[in-house]
């Protein structure tokens, strides 16, 4: 045998290769799967905190209507329903609402002329309550009836509770979006790894003969699926990025987005995004490919 | 030939393996196989391949002898008899010990099964790879094998570019590279010339001389008679005496 001569300094070659145009396109689909799945969790999360606004303030308050008795008038009988109200503990602030005020209220519905003057409007004290500690609706029925006041307390629990549920709906709905997003993820990739399989058919065949182990040829297929959907969710997520920063700098809860308020922390959790693209692409090409390894002789 | 790798550094020696002292390296024991329900392409089996022993196979084409080394190879079970490698039963094998076993094989496939995106030296690395060894413990090894071989200026080919003679050359490299304890290669000279199957020989031999068992299905009468080697003779599926042997 002859002298040893110079071994290439190059490192190894990666035994799977680079792959063709294929790549760009699965990268686009998981972007674009990873950019919706993004928006799902921003939406989640501007649901989250836009119930919680709409509850603060919901519970925040109260709404008290007051009926006249035969003997007083409407100003007298809304000036005692304030009085009893501010001496219950938890109540930080009462206001009668003047007459006019009132009509003000039912103007968007029966409009100023149609109103008739001897039309009996009930009077409305609202209540502000101790955010910390805030007065029940029972407390203030109870002041209510020691000081023989006619009056309904309106504590806005019916509302909350529609707010509530919606707010949870559409939380459940955007998890629910991003779950199904990230399963559609990781099918596209399972599909996506069998095809790299039979493609290279040719690879497999001779890696296997040539005594390598399943879990080894399934590793190969594996980091290459990961490495390439973490790409795609890096892409993704900036993109999703971009349109929550657009909607903060356009407004944020006070401008477009007024049912969603989105926050600049929301862009956190996007972070996660290649990662967790990465690892679902690299469960579903392991499980793919082992499957298919395994069916070879 | 210089050390390629020595047994003792391979990490990926089967358990048990090394294996029953003094068993044959191949056992067939009345071994037969056929494709669905068609007649047997193989019939009844039966010979054994000692340790460190040289053989030919050869037959006319498609007498069976490629489907006889993929049966060696496990790449095919058999449908009847049973066949041992090392001393252990394929059929008792689980799926994590095969890979391990054909670790142990060196194999020169008939169409070669060279990796296109990997140039001359890393197709030749590969079984050393997949042993688990550094780059940096075989590349001196590699190249020298490839050098040998006559492929020593083109390490860093790609086998699209090579000539089918090189090409040849190159699968032969990658089989022996890891010296293993059996060798099998179905028409390795095939398509290179003459001196250069003598030279090829004379490689395996040398292998064969630092323990390795080798079994080489051949159509080359010439090569056959100056090694003076055995013969396994198949024709229709079945081991026969050779033709010139019998006379």
């Amino acid at each position: 045998m002859s002298g040893p001569r110079t071994a290439p300094s190059q490192r190894p070659a990666a035994l799977l290769p680079a792959e063709d145009a294929r790549d760009g396109a699965l990268v686009f689909i998981v972007a674009v799967l990873c950019f919706l799945a993004c928006l799902s969790v921003v939406a989640a999360l501007a649901a989250d905190r836009a119930a919680h606004g709409w509850r603060t303030e919901l519970r925040g308050s109260a709404t008290v209507v007051v009926r006249p008795g035969p003997d007083e008038t409407a100003d007298a009988a809304a000036a005692r329903a304030a009085e009893a109200l501010a001496a219950v503990s938890g109540v930080d602030e009462v206001e009668a609402l003047e007459k006019d005020k009132a009509e003000q209220l039912l103007e968007p519905w029966i409009g100023r002329d149609a109103l008739p003057e001897d039309l009996a409007i009930p009077r409305l004290v609202d209540v502000e309550l101790n955010p910390e500690r805030p007065a029940t609706a029972a407390a203030l029925d109870a002041a209510l009836k020691a000081a023989r006041v006619d009056a309904t307390v309106d504590d806005h629990t019916m509302w909350l509770k529609d707010i509530l549920r919606a707010a949870f709906l559409a939380q459940v709905a955007a998890v629910a979006i991003a779950a199904l997003v990230a399963v559609a993820a990781g099918a596209v990739i399972a599909f996506a790894t069998r095809a790299g399989l039979q493609a290279r058919g040719d690879l497999v065949s001779v890696l296997h003969l040539a005594g390598a182990e399943d879990g080894y040829i399934a590793g190969l297929f594996q980091m290459r699926f990961a490495r390439l959907a973490a790409t795609a969710g890096l892409a993704g997520a900036g993109g999703a990025a971009l349109v929550t920063a657009l909607a903060r700098l356009a407004g944020g809860g006070e401008g477009l987005t007024p049912v969603l308020p989105v926050a600049w922390s929301d862009l956190l959790p996007l972070l996660a995004c290649p990662i967790v693209a990465g690892a679902i692409a690299a469960i579903a090409a392991r499980l793919t490919a082992l499957s298919l390894v395994r069916s070879m002789t | 030939m210089s050390r390629t790798a020595d047994a003792s550094e391979r990490p990926d020696e089967m358990p048990g393996a090394a294996g029953l002292a003094g068993a044959p390296v191949v056992s067939f024991d009345h071994v037969g196989l056929r494709y669905g329900t068609a007649p047997e392409v193989l019939k009844n089996l039966t010979f054994e391949l000692e340790a460190g022993s040289f053989h030919f196979l050869t037959g006319p084409s498609g007498a069976g002898k490629t489907t006889l080394l993929k049966l060696i190879h496990v790449a095919l079970r058999p449908t009847r008899g049973r066949i041992a490698l090392f001393g252990r039963d394929t059929e008792r094998l689980t799926r994590q010990e095969l890979p391990a076993l054909r670790r142990r094989i060196g194999m020169v496939f008939h169409d070669r099964r060279l990796l296109d995106h990997l140039n001359a030296f890393d197709n030749v690395a590969l079984p050393l790879r997949l042993a688990g060894r550094k780059a940096g413990g075989y590349a001196g090894d590699v190249a020298e094998l490839l050098a040998w071989v006559g492929l020593g200026e083109k390490m860093t080919a790609y086998p699209m570019t090579l000539s089918g003679g090189e090409q040849q050359r190159l699968a032969i490299a990658r089989a022996v590279v890891g010296r293993p304890d059996l060798l099998i290669a179905d028409e390795p000279t095939g398509d290179v010339d003459h001196d250069m199957a003598v030279r090829i020989l004379r490689l395996f031999v040398e292998l064969n001389r630092l323990g390795t068992t080798v079994l080489i299905a051949t159509h080359d009468r010439e090569l056959v008679a100056r090694s003076g080697k055995p013969v396994l003779h198949i024709e229709h599926g079945e081991l026969r005496l050779p033709a010139d042997a019998a006379a």
